[in-house]
């Protein structure tokens, strides 16, 4: 392997000696202009998308957007105060499913099964699970619960989201927990503990930040998520009964459905709500990136 | 006096132990063994739903069902070639623009980048991955489309118009920016976070040896990149390839914005289309019947399809890790 490399490189490079010849001085400044200019745009394009939010978003952001319901067909005014507390709720109630069941399997991959083949299969099923298209598992939700119960509810929106955060969750509880050395395992396996003790009050605590980081993430991913709930919560212009039955207004389906409406007022409200979920977003993201940095500092 | 306490402390606490944790330690053990059955069990109930409820219309059309190009819903006809071919187009345009893209800004922050940009850069890339597939939607369809209407449609239809190939491929009929390569093009801004961030771990990873002997010798960047770097990462760039692959197969809400949600065939790129992603958004919550299990066999297809992408990706990637 290595000396083939040798041999391409010496190939392409015959001694010329003194000055370079044009044709290679031209190639590498194309390939260093050319790459910078794409790292400028995609750097570009997110500043683009994050300006149009605050230009479009911000005229529509007043109280009334944080205080009244969402307004009917052709009604004035109006808010989106049950879409973002059932975007809350949805969420929340996403990642308290996905967190024990995510940190608990990846707990399971990183320290019983480690190499054993039903590990190894895990692992690929999850890889599969994350980036696995979201509008597939909105449709198993809907056909999971939504039919059997006889109608659209926020307890499957929840599960939709917990479906999308878990492998998430998973992958980042292991790599975190890999990288906790053995020695520390070890030395609390000699004093007497069993694994589950040395797991919990050593591997998490080692891991804790990264842990942390992965639940954060895994939020960021569904709180923006609208295929998984198109199918699942649905949404509607009311406060959702307390038991979340019978459709739950979110953040997402609200921007999707008032975007493309007719009317004014309900493009506005899908610009301030489309201003305050990537804010959010983005803030959970950066937030998370913040951690695991001030963890690796220490 | 303290080492004493000690001990009796210590020996305390094993009591204690011994006589709670065997349950305690058993069942950690089997909620953490459950827990990754669960995850198991959702590819599997993925899988069985998508069959389950795709296989009325399987059977009702046969193998015509993929490769027919109706869908109506008043006769009761339906055939996923529109919706197929849509999501094969789209994630291909994205990957011909995103892939180069994503290579040149792996690149950059590899080899070009000043250490303290770094960091602040690859966030910058890493956050276009957080932003919601909503926002890219909007961002398509109320200030992309009109400028790449105006701008690239209109003149580039009236260059190719009359033309053999091109005038096919690249006209307008109507040029509104709504269509395949619009959706092409958000799609490939959504998969370049995916794929410059994969390039640039498995850049990281070639040893900085094999590097450095290659400048040693006089090599310019770009001979590094193109004869040392490209030739080691190898198979797990097209790993990485694939993965933005999957994503763009299955991305849903920012193509449902973009694509124009047309059933017909087109062989125009500017034109309205669908993909299967994009038409099960669009009328699942109004289908009943076979329409319904039309729609689950559509997502039948995708499942398989990007479960293949992303297997073949996953090995592609994980076959370089370990050697």
């Amino acid at each position: 392997m290595d000396t083939a490399v040798y041999n391409h490189a010496g190939a392409a490079t015959p001694p010329s000696w003194g000055r370079v010849r044009r044709s290679r001085y031209f190639a590498d400044r194309a390939l260093k202009i050319i790459s910078t200019l794409f790292t400028v745009l995609g750097a570009f394009v997110l500043g683009w998308i994050l300006l149009m939010l605050l230009v479009e978003g911000i005229g529509g952001l007043s109280p009334a957007v944080f205080t009244e319901t969402t307004p009917g067909p052709g009604t004035e005014g109006g808010g989106i105060a049950n879409a973002i507390v059932g975007s809350l709720i949805l969420t929340l109630l996403g990642i308290l499913v996905a967190t024990p069941i995510g940190v608990l399997a990846g707990t399971y991959l990183a320290e019983y099964g480690k190499t054993s083949k039903l590990a190894a299969v895990i692992r690929f099923v999850n890889d599969i699970l994350l980036a696995a298209p979201s509008i597939l598992i909105g449709l198993f939700v809907y056909m999971l619960m939504v039919e059997p119960m006889g109608g659209y509810s926020g307890w499957a929106g929840g599960i939709a989201l917990a479906i999308i955060a878990v492998p998430v969750i998973v992958r980042s509880t292991e790599d975190m927990l890999r990288l906790v050395p053995g020695s520390l395992r070890e030395a609390g396996a000699a004093l007497g503990a069993p694994m589950s003790t040395v797991i919990v009050k050593i591997s998490w605590k080692a891991a804790r930040a990264g842990m942390v980081t992965g639940v954060i993430l895994a939020t960021a991913r569904i709180a923006g998520e609208t295929a998984p709930l198109l199918f699942t919560a649905l949404n509607n212009n009311f406060w959702f009964s307390p038991n979340l039955m019978g459709g739950v207004s979110n953040l997402p389906v609200t921007i999707y459905q008032f975007a493309l409406a007719p009317y004014q007022n309900w493009r506005e409200l899908a610009w301030a709500g489309a201003l305050i979920i990537t804010l959010s977003i983005l803030a959970l993201s950066i937030v998370a990136r913040l951690l695991l940095k001030k963890d690796q500092v220490r | 006096m303290a080492v004493v306490s000690d001990k009796v402390n210590v020996s305390n606490m094993q009591a204690v132990r011994r006589r709670t944790f065997p349950a305690f330690d058993q069942g950690f053990r089997w909620a953490s063994y459950g827990s990754a059955l669960i995850v198991l069990s959702v590819l599997a109930g993925i899988i069985g739903t998508m069959v389950y409820g795709g296989w009325p219309a399987f059977r009702e059309f046969g193998f015509g069902f993929i490769t027919s190009s109706a869908w109506n819903v008043g006769k009761d006809e339906y055939g996923a070639w529109v919706a197929v071919s849509g999501t094969v187009t789209s994630a291909l345009i994205a990957l011909v623009i995103g892939v180069p893209i994503s290579i040149g800004i792996a690149i950059f922050l590899t080899q070009l980048c000043p250490p303290w940009l770094r960091r602040p850069v690859s966030t910058v890339i890493e956050l276009l991955a957080a932003v919601p597939s909503i926002i890219y939607g909007m961002w398509g369809l109320f200030v992309f489309a009109p400028l790449f209407a105006k701008y690239v449609q209109v003149p580039l239809t009236s260059i190719v118009e009359g033309m053999p190939i091109l005038g096919t491929i690249l006209y307008a009929r109507v040029p509104s920016g709504v269509g395949m390569m619009t959706a092409g093009i958000i799609l490939a801004i959504m998969i370049i976070p995916f794929i410059a961030s994969i390039t640039r771990d498995i850049l990281d990873q070639i040893p900085t040896v094999l590097r450095e002997s290659a400048y040693g010798i006089g090599c310019t960047t770009w001979e590094v990149v193109r004869y040392v770097l490209l030739p080691q990462a190898g198979v797990s760039i097209i790993g990485a390839v694939m993965l933005g692959l999957g994503r763009a197969l299955g991305e849903t809400m920012a193509v449902t914005f973009v694509i124009g949600n047309a059933n017909r065939l087109s062989l125009s790129l500017f034109d309205p289309s669908s993909t299967i992603a994009s038409r099960i958004a669009n009328e699942f919550n109004e289908a009943s019947g076979m329409q319904m299990n039309a729609l689950l066999a559509l997502g039948c297809i995708l499942f398989v399809v990007t479960f293949i992408v992303l297997a073949l990706a996953r090995l592609l990637i994980s076959r370089v890790k370990t050697h």
